[in-house]
């Protein structure tokens, strides 16, 4: 049976008097690890600045186990936070650093040597006790707030946008062994990233944020297989959108033809829709394309075609050639906000 | 093109020989340091090196002179180390209301608790002469006949706080505003309350910026002159006020010298150690600066309301006072106490065109403020001209600028009293020609010039320089569009500056000034030994003239560095 251990229940929250959250409602269940992903800006930190009572909403509940928690003050809530930043207390060596929240508990010296050892093994940074922290690379710093963050046995750790400052083949290796940890102690997460990839890596459950609400729920597969609306499929890359219009005999027309719409709501006569258009080899329909451009990406060639749309294949093509794709249209919300409603299959004609 | 660079990078190297050197960037280099070096070395190091001999002569290393140096010594210690104390109870509430607090007037009351700091010390005493003293408001409005604030310890210590909560408030305040809120946050996430976030991760982050706060507010306090005679009277003597009583009251220069030498010890330990700090590690700081809010709960409004009520009445009281006394007739000058009737009055300004007969000066007062303008003149000329070329060189600084830079912050170190004491050493009878003491000034004003100069010299990119001579422009355009737009501000700013310190300032000019020609300063102080209302009116309408002067000028030297900012 699956506990809801944190519930969040329409969180709102105004930031310089424009709405920044408006009514965040989601649960992490024990041992889950939960990624909210959004753009900068879109209020992922003030959540967990939230949740971690560092801030107070203006409208709603966060809960644990149950419990309100607007009563309880941050140093009692026993939730870990790691930073982009890393934020370890640059006064402090790497020992200090770790050992900050089990001094704050009063844990014995000695038990406090042994834990904060045996972190350090865990993170790889063996024999680095008396290390300064500013004199760390960006990747064991980060480390070192992990374990900083770790030490406590935390009920929850929170990152923010933890590997955001560090550079893409560092990020893989630390985003591994923060999945390896996280998996491995069962410490329920939350994950807040603008990076899809991240995000799809690590997280149990993906939470798209944007505009101060929730638009899309599920799990990594699902959240790419159905983006839902228009701007999630942008942001996460998940094909070209075209649009085109609603004419008079309930079809689509657009620059690469007129397709037929087999989606569950009903669209007027005029309607201006977004089509997203996927590459897949099993899909029935076949888009023939004049190739602008080609660029080298290692395995394949990226193919910009005309209309700007983009398609990765294994041959090069030529430059001005048209070449057939299969490609699956699928039709995308215009509203973010409205809820996904199941694959609207195309079928096109030409 | 390509040729024609090579044929002129050829041409340069067969071409090194005489015209070479003259051009060469060492030559150019010590041609910039030629004047300030030569300017530093006649007025500051000679005067500097006639103290240090006299002050090691027999006749100075006495036992009697020991024992009075060593109380003069204690004194200045304990006043300056009380004063510290006071500060800092006022400074660190206050540093944590501005960096953590959002209240209205913030920014007025921010600018206000600054002003003090850039007044002359004469137009500090004044104004608390005027609120407190006994010709002041409290005195002749309310019968306080017991309570007595001239001429007592208190006085001294209420004008350091006055002047030197300021820098607790920007060094600390600053520092707590920049610190990254990230580590509060992780602190209190890991299990912190609120007063271990303060000794466990805040304090320590912010120990380089309160120890640099006390070096510097400790320094001011120590080597406070104005203040001192001003407000605390005959009664207190620290080391500044000693040197001065030495020279021109009970003569005993050997004395004089060696009391600048201990003074000049102790400044330099002083300037040592506030070096090592803010050369320390900085501050974690935040990309931004963190945010701060209104009061949230009771007790925090509780908190910045008393602070703020009290900060505007302390700084904002004094400053009043003296324009409004100086405007005003109150009976009790003439010594009724028994009805006190008072109206405004513009006598004493009228006064200060008047030269009476038996009066404190040979010259209506006026001129005194005619000699300090053209003495403040002389002083920007001087500066700018010393302080151009040395700015030039420092802002490429290479290891000869590393040896001279610290020279030329040295007279800062050393007292303005001392640099008068070494001017009466050095130069005898040719002090009588008024140009020493707009010397004396530029001595003061040239490190403030220079730091204005410099940076905005050091700013200007030699990106732009090239991009506006690859776009066309001739060297003197470049000059014209680049170079001057940006230097002409930093100039008004040094000039400013010069112009400002040469007006208020009181220790070197005191020892330095012949009887008949008196600046401002010098003018005030007289006024205020003398008795009787007239003389007391006359000393409030000189110390609004400067007061008002003065905070134009900072008003324009603000308003500048915002613009660069």
């Amino acid at each position: 049976m699956i506990i809801a251990l944190l519930e969040l229940r329409s969180i709102s929250k105004t930031y310089q008097g424009q709405a920044l959250l408006k009514g965040i409602s989601f649960t992490v269940n024990s041992g889950e690890t939960v990624c909210l992903l959004g753009v900068s800006g879109s209020g992922k930190s003030t959540l967990l600045r939230i949740i971690a009572g560092l801030e107070s909403p203006d409208d709603g509940f966060v809960l644990f186990n149950g419990v309100d928690l607007a009563s309880m003050p941050p140093h009692t809530r026993d939730f870990g936070l790691v930073f982009q930043d890393y934020g370890l207390f640059p006064h402090l060596n790497v020992f200090d650093n770790i050992a900050f929240g089990l001094k704050m508990q009063k844990i014995p010296a000695s038990e406090i040597k042994q834990r904060v050892a045996a972190l350090l093994k865990q993170i790889n940074l063996t024999g680095f006790e008396s290390r300064r922290v500013t004199d760390l690379s960006g990747g064991e710093q980060q480390r070192v707030a992990l374990a900083r963050a770790l030490a406590p046995e935390p009920r929850l750790l929170m990152f923010d946008e933890p590997l955001g400052a560090l550079d893409r083949t560092l990020k893989d290796d630390l985003l591994n062994e923060l999945r390896v940890i996280l998996r491995r102690t069962k410490i329920p997460a939350i994950y807040v990233t603008h990076d899809q990839d991240e995000a799809f890596a690590i997280a149990h459950r993906i939470l798209l944020l944007h505009d101060g609400v929730i638009v899309r729920e599920g799990t990594p597969a699902a959240v790419w297989n159905n983006p839902g609306s228009a701007w999630a499929a942008q942001f996460l890359s998940v094909g070209n959108i075209i649009g085109g219009i609603v004419n008079a005999k309930g079809k689509v027309k657009t620059d690469y033809g007129a397709f037929t719409l087999t989606c569950k709501h009903k669209h007027s006569k005029g309607e201006k829709i977004s089509l997203l258009i996927r590459q897949s080899s099993g899909a029935h329909e076949t888009l023939k394309l004049k190739v602008q451009d080609v660029i080298f990406k290692r395995e394949q060639f990226e193919v910009h075609a005309q209309g700007g749309l983009v398609f990765h294949v294994k041959e090069r093509p030529k430059v001005d050639g048209i070449i057939p794709l299969r490609v699956k249209v699928e039709c995308l919300h215009e509203n973010p906000k409205e809820k996904p409603s199941g694959r609207g299959s195309l079928s096109v004609r030409r | 093109m390509m040729e024609n660079m090579l044929d002129h990078g050829d041409g340069k190297r067969r071409k090194f020989n005489v015209q070479g050197l003259f051009v060469s960037p060492w030559f150019k280099r010590l041609l910039l340091w030629l004047f300030p070096t030569l300017f530093l070395l006649q007025f500051f190091f000679v005067p500097l090196f006639r103290i240090l001999i006299l002050g090691f002569d027999a006749s100075a290393l006495k036992t009697e002179n020991f024992s009075l140096a060593f109380s003069v010594l204690s004194f200045t210690f304990y006043q300056a180390s009380l004063s510290l104390a006071l500060t800092f109870i006022l400074g660190l509430p206050s540093a944590i209301l501005f960096a953590r607090y959002n209240f209205y007037g913030k920014s007025f009351l921010r600018a206000l608790t600054a002003i003090p700091f850039m007044l002359p010390t004469v137009v500090v005493a004044t104004a608390f002469n005027s609120l407190l003293g006994p010709n002041g408001w409290i005195h002749t409005l309310l019968p306080l006949s017991s309570f007595q604030f001239m001429g007592t310890l208190t006085a001294i210590l209420t004008a350091h706080v006055f002047y030197n909560t300021t820098i607790v408030i920007r060094i600390v305040g600053n520092a707590l505003s920049r610190l990254d809120p990230k580590l509060e946050y992780a602190a209190r996430s890991l299990g912190a309350d609120s007063s271990r976030v303060w000794w466990n991760v805040i304090l320590p982050l912010l120990r380089p910026s309160l120890l640099a706060a006390a070096l510097l507010v400790f320094l001011f306090d120590f080597t406070s002159f104005g203040v001192i005679l001003l407000l605390g009277g005959t009664n207190f003597s620290t080391l500044e006020v000693e040197i001065y009583l030495r020279v021109l009251k009970l003569p005993n220069l050997p004395l004089a010298a060696l009391l600048s030498l201990i003074q000049l010890i102790f400044t330099l330990i002083f300037s040592l150690l506030y070096t090592r700090v803010i050369n320390q590690t900085t501050v974690q700081t935040a990309p931004r600066f963190s945010a701060s809010s209104f009061p949230a709960n009771i007790r925090e409004k509780i908190f910045a309301a008393l602070l703020v009520l009290f900060l505007s009445s302390f700084f904002f009281l004094p400053l009043v006072s003296l324009p409004l006394r100086s405007l005003t007739r109150l009976e009790a000058d003439r010594g009724q106490r028994t009805e006190v009737q008072y109206g405004i009055t513009i006598d004493y300004y009228k006064e200060l065109f008047i030269n009476r007969r038996g009066s404190l000066f040979y010259v209506p007062p006026i001129q005194a403020a005619l000699n300090s303008f053209a003495f403040a003149g002389l002083t920007v000329l001087f500066s700018l001209f010393l302080g151009f070329p040395a700015a030039l060189a420092l802002a490429k600084p290479t290891w000869l600028e590393k040896i001279l830079d610290p020279l030329l912050i040295l007279p800062l170190g050393s007292s303005a009293v001392m640099l008068g004491l070494g001017f009466i050493l050095s130069f005898g009878s040719a002090l009588s020609l008024p140009i020493f003491v707009p010397i004396a000034h530029t001595l003061i004003a040239l490190p403030f010039v220079v730091r204005a100069l410099q940076p905005a010299i050091a700013s200007i990119p030699e990106r732009l320089r090239q991009a506006a001579s690859t776009l066309g422009a001739s060297p003197f355009r470049v000059w014209q569009t680049v170079d001057f737009p940006i230097l002409s501000r930093a100039t008004l700013t040094a000039a400013t500056f010069a112009f400002t310190i040469s007006l208020g300032e009181f220790g070197a000019t005191l020892l330095l000034s012949r009887p008949d020609r008196p600046t401002i300063p010098v003018a005030i102080a007289r006024f205020l030994s003398q008795p009787g209302g007239l003389n007391y009116g006359q000393a409030m309408a000189m110390s609004t003239i400067l007061m008002i002067i003065t905070c134009v000028s900072i008003l324009f030297i603000e308003r500048d560095d915002n613009r660069f900012a």
